[in-house]
């Protein structure tokens, strides 16, 4: 019996659709797949779509024992391990194809439905805009059209997709439910893999030739900012990041973090406050406007004036801050820091520390030497590159002196080295610089592409300060932004020129800023914030699971209602059809159960001819509406009319 | 409210009422109310669940708010199913259909009908009764018979167990039935011998009364054919030229009659042995256009033809009690 069951061939329509929904889920995911795995998932695919047509029988299982060791293999190689996220996510891949090419009977197509809907979460890992969003409910919608037609195999495929499409709208106000009021826990529960959070672009704790122009390619967003009141000037955005003291000769790095403890001798002008929506780098910093003063409570200043969260961040997280743009920064004023900014990697760049030598013989004052070093930056004709020539060893020299074209990272660098040469404390900060604000929406918008390198300097008189000789020598650059200084290197959509590409491009990014606001980064405490504005004070899980017990009880009851609609108006004819057999009974005459309505009418006439001709047009009315076609409801107001009005 | 008002409405108190009180079969026609229609997830349906939960801590583990969204449609999309599962079965009309006699050994076709009065289409309705299963879909404000084929065993009444009615329509993920037991039982007659033995002649082993002739028929004239009548009486040349179909009748009762007697079987033989044994004469003597008659302890059937007299008899024979 069973084996008869298994042999009976599955409908050929819902197994394509089947086939289409694995093809869609997996669409997305051939973008990091390794490219031989790929195209081995496509072909098995279009075999498996030229089977279902035709209705050929399936390959042996050897044969798919053969392959399913050899992807194994493949994976293995490919990413040296069999466990992980990618690896896990490509093997469940292999396993939906597989099985697909193994549907024999009914309980094959529900695993391959589940598991459609499992890679479908998966592709979550690597992106979740609105266009995987939309292409996710594709495929939610085509496995279950598919679902629908295994059930029902002898119906058009409009009809099967009526019903899935109805479900799932029926289905969508109790997601929303679910998704707002299901009680949320921070995750993770456990352990991530080591592979969770690659792929992130944005600044490191290191910084060498190149790092920061290739950032500049990129224009992924760092950062959205809100401000409360005005947004300052250009010029006045300086979006400190990682601070970089120690350098070889070529990389500089970020020393280890140390806190902030005393804070009694700096002195701040007025703040500005504002909203950061960072996004997902998988480093500590949290970005701010130089100089942050208010800090998020989660969050500690290190000694170089960078607030830091205590976890990496590795979700889309948002922080109020406060900062003061003008500000005098003294701490660090012991004699370790001060050292450490002034230390250099020995032999290397001769000709810079003649010349640094040579500036602090003539002049004994810090500030007049900072003044000669951006002087001359900006009597050089330094040009801004996003593709310098290549340096060799003594690369501060040969930026200086022979190529003269670079990024700003070369400038920053440079101009520390001969800032510490001349024995001056000096450092070199990472972070980004300026950013454009999005009239649509209002929030400003931080990418990659706005990654900057900038100098510090300590002077005596003023603590920490700001030098940016990128500013110097290439004035546009903090004046107008990357596309300015570089107009052809940076990315397509942040170049000039372009009106109605940017129109579309701010109306999109304000809609994927809602999205990101409202749907990804609908976490824990935007759920007590939400809930606390519908009134809730202190909501705890108890009362959440409550109300998402009764609001989806009650949509559930309105789709009950809207369902058996359909059967309610039957129910009327049989109602006024019993109420006058009820009638009668009362008056003695009774309708015996194997009586139709036609004797019985009979029956009655002769026993009450005075309300014969009533009885006549009930019964008339009630069969032809009980056993004609489809009845009007006119009929049915005078059926109740007359029953009502009925009495023998 | 009274307490035992409010049990009579809920669904566990009608479904241990069923399982736990012999039922007997229901006339006329059965309306599938909500009280009588269950419902439960399948074995696909609990996979589904348990899917669902993996999915729910994976979108919890790596924060993956998508994950979330996809997580709750599919919960919601398996909630919606259970009403639209139940749907599917319920407020539909059940009533007995036909089924026609048959032979001891043969299938019997109980034919069941389906009212839908609602407004959309039934899909996918599964009707079982031991191992006969019938699949049927049923269009909305319409009506359906279906066939279930039941092998019978023993002559007698062969009454229709209870069946359920069930459905997974439309995503398989839950299964909600009914049981009925429509009024409706099959007559079994009993199986005709089949050892190939004459019809009994009057002059062989049975000594007198029975008496046979079929060569010898004397032709008595013409009356108009009834549907009972042998299309081998039918007066073919003689029916050529009237306007209505003519049967010939025959005089000479000694050479075309048979009596087939329970008295006259061998002494030894068994009961239903006998029966078969004159089941199989009474089949063979309608098909050569005999007339005949039987003879039970206790009840005589005089002498006829045509197929209701054959149904008089052989009803007889498989109602037959020692």
């Amino acid at each position: 019996m069973a084996d008869a069951k298994a042999q009976e061939a599955l409908p050929a329509l819902p197994l394509t659709l089947l086939v289409v929904g694995s093809a869609l889920t997996v669409a997305s995911h051939t973008l990091w797949l390794p490219v031989w795995f790929s195209i081995a998932a496509g072909t098995l695919l279009s075999w498996r779509a030229v089977l279902a047509m035709r209705g050929s029988p399936l390959p042996p299982r050897w044969l798919l024992v053969v392959l399913t060791l050899a992807t194994a293999i493949g994976v293995y190689i490919s990413y040296s391990t069999i466990l992980g996220r990618d690896a896990g996510v490509t093997l469940l891949v292999m396993l939906l194809f597989l099985k697909l090419l193994e549907t024999r009977a009914p309980r094959d197509v529900f695993v391959v439905a589940f598991l459609v809907y499992f890679v479908a979460l998966a592709n979550f890992f690597y992106s979740q805009s609105i266009p995987i969003a939309g292409l996710m409910l594709l495929t939610v919608t085509v496995a279950t059209t598919a679902l629908v037609g295994f059930s029902a195999p002898r119906r058009s495929l409009t009809e099967d997709l009526k019903t899935a499409g109805r479900m799932l709208a029926q289905a969508g106000p109790v997601m929303l439910l679910l998704f707002f009021l299901f009680p949320r826990v921070q995750g993770p529960l456990w352990g991530l893999p080591q592979d969770a959070y690659t792929g992130v672009t944005g600044l490191s704790e290191t910084m060498s030739p190149g790092t920061i122009s290739a950032l500049s390619l990129s224009d992924a967003i760092a950062f959205r900012v809100k401000f409360e009141g005005e947004t300052p000037p250009r010029s006045q955005l300086y979006w400190r990041g990682p601070v970089m003291t120690d350098f070889d000769g070529r990389t500089w790095r970020v020393g280890p973090p140390q806190l902030l403890r005393e804070t009694g001798n700096d002195t701040y002008g007025a703040p500005i406050g504002y909203e950061v929506t960072l996004e997902p780098h998988n480093r500590s910093w949290m970005f701010a406007l130089e100089m942050p003063v208010g800090i998020p409570q989660n969050a500690r200043m290190t000694r170089d004036y960078l607030p830091i969260s205590l976890t990496p961040i590795r979700s889309r997280t948002r922080y109020e801050m406060r900062s003061s743009p003008q500000f005098q920064a003294r701490n660090g004023a012991n004699p370790r820091d001060l050292a450490a900014a002034l230390r250099l990697p020995p032999g290397v760049d001769p000709r810079a520390r003649a010349l640094a030598g040579e500036w602090r013989q003539s002049v004994p004052d810090d500030t007049v030497i900072v003044q000669r070093a951006i002087d001359f930056f900006r009597g050089n004709r330094f040009e801004y590159s996003l593709e310098p020539p290549k340096l060799g060893e003594h690369s501060v020299d040969e930026f200086l002196f022979d190529t003269r074209q670079g990024f700003c990272e070369h400038f920053a660098s440079s101009f520390v080295f001969l800032m510490r040469a001349a024995g001056v404390p000096a450092r070199v900060v990472t972070g980004y610089q300026g950013g454009d604000t999005n009239p649509v929406d209002g929030y400003m918008v931080v990418r990659q592409a706005d990654a900057h390198a900038w100098a510090e300097v300590w002077l005596d008189s003023r603590g920490w300060t700001r030098v940016d000789p990128t500013a110097a020598a290439v004035p546009v650059r903090v004046e107008l932004g990357i596309t300015a200084a570089a107009p052809l290197g940076a990315p397509l959509l942040m170049r000039d020129g372009l009106d109605w590409l940017k129109g579309l491009r701010n109306n999109w990014d304000a809609l994927t800023n809602q999205w990101n606001q409202w749907v990804l980064g609908y976490n824990p405490e935007r759920q007590l914030e939400m809930l606390s504005r519908l009134g809730m004070k202190q909501p705890s899980w108890e009362t959440m699971t409550l109300m998402l017990f009764w609001s989806v009880g009650g949509v559930l009851l309105l789709v009950a209602l809207s369902l058996l609609r359909g059967m309610r108006r039957e129910d009327a004819v049989q109602r006024a059809w019993l109420r006058f057999c009820g009638k009668l009974a009362r008056a003695g005459l009774a309708r015996a159960s194997t009586e139709g309505p036609l004797d019985y009418a009979r029956r009655v006439s002769l026993g009450l001819p005075a309300s014969e001709t009533a009885v006549r047009a009930i019964t008339a009315l009630y069969v032809e509406q009980r056993y004609g076609p489809a009845a009007d409801r006119e009929s049915l107001s005078r059926l109740k009319h007359l029953v009502r009005a009925f009495a023998p | 409210m009274k307490l035992d008002r409010v049990l009579q409405y809920s669904q566990a108190y009608n479904f241990y009422r069923w399982v736990f009180r012999r039922h007997g079969p229901e006339p006329g026609v059965v309306f599938l109310t909500q009280r009588r229609v269950y419902i439960l997830p399948t074995r696909h349906g609990l996979s589904f669940g348990v899917a669902l939960i993996l999915m729910l801590i994976g979108s919890i583990n790596y924060n993956l708010s998508l994950g979330y969204v996809l997580t709750f449609l599919l919960a919601g999309l398996g909630v919606v199913s259970i009403l639209h599962t139940f749907r599917n079965l319920v407020h539909l009309y059940v009533s007995a259909g036909r089924v026609s006699p048959v032979f001891a050994g043969d299938i019997a076709h109980f034919q069941i009908a389906f009212e839908n009065t609602g407004d959309f289409e039934r899909h996918s309705l599964d009707l079982a009764c031991g191992t006969a299963k019938a699949r049927f879909d049923v269009p909305a404000h319409r009506h359906c018979t279906v066939e279930l084929t039941l092998k019978t065993e023993k002559r007698g009444w062969m009454p229709l167990e209870r069946v359920t009615v069930d459905t997974r329509f439309p995503l398989g993920l839950m299964r909600a039935w009914s049981y009925v037991q429509p009024d409706m039982r099959a007559l079994v007659y009993p199986r005709p011998d089949t050892a190939a033995l004459p019809v009994p002649e009057a002059d062989s082993e049975t000594g007198d009364a029975v008496s046979t002739g079929v060569g010898t028929d004397d032709f008595a004239g013409l009356r108009p054919y009834q549907a009972s009548d042998s299309p081998r009486h039918v007066a073919w040349k003689a029916s050529a030229r009237s306007e209505i179909l003519l049967t010939k009748l025959f005089a000479g009762r000694a050479s075309s009659e048979a009596w087939f007697e329970w008295d006259k079987l061998p002494p030894g033989m068994p009961l239903e042995a006998r029966l078969s044994r004159l089941t199989r004469w009474v089949m063979l003597a309608e098909e050569r256009g005999l007339r005949y008659g039987l003879k039970l302890p206790g009840t005589t059937l005089p002498l006829g033809e045509g197929f209701t007299h054959r149904e008089r008899c052989l009803r007889e024979l498989a109602l037959f009690h020692g």
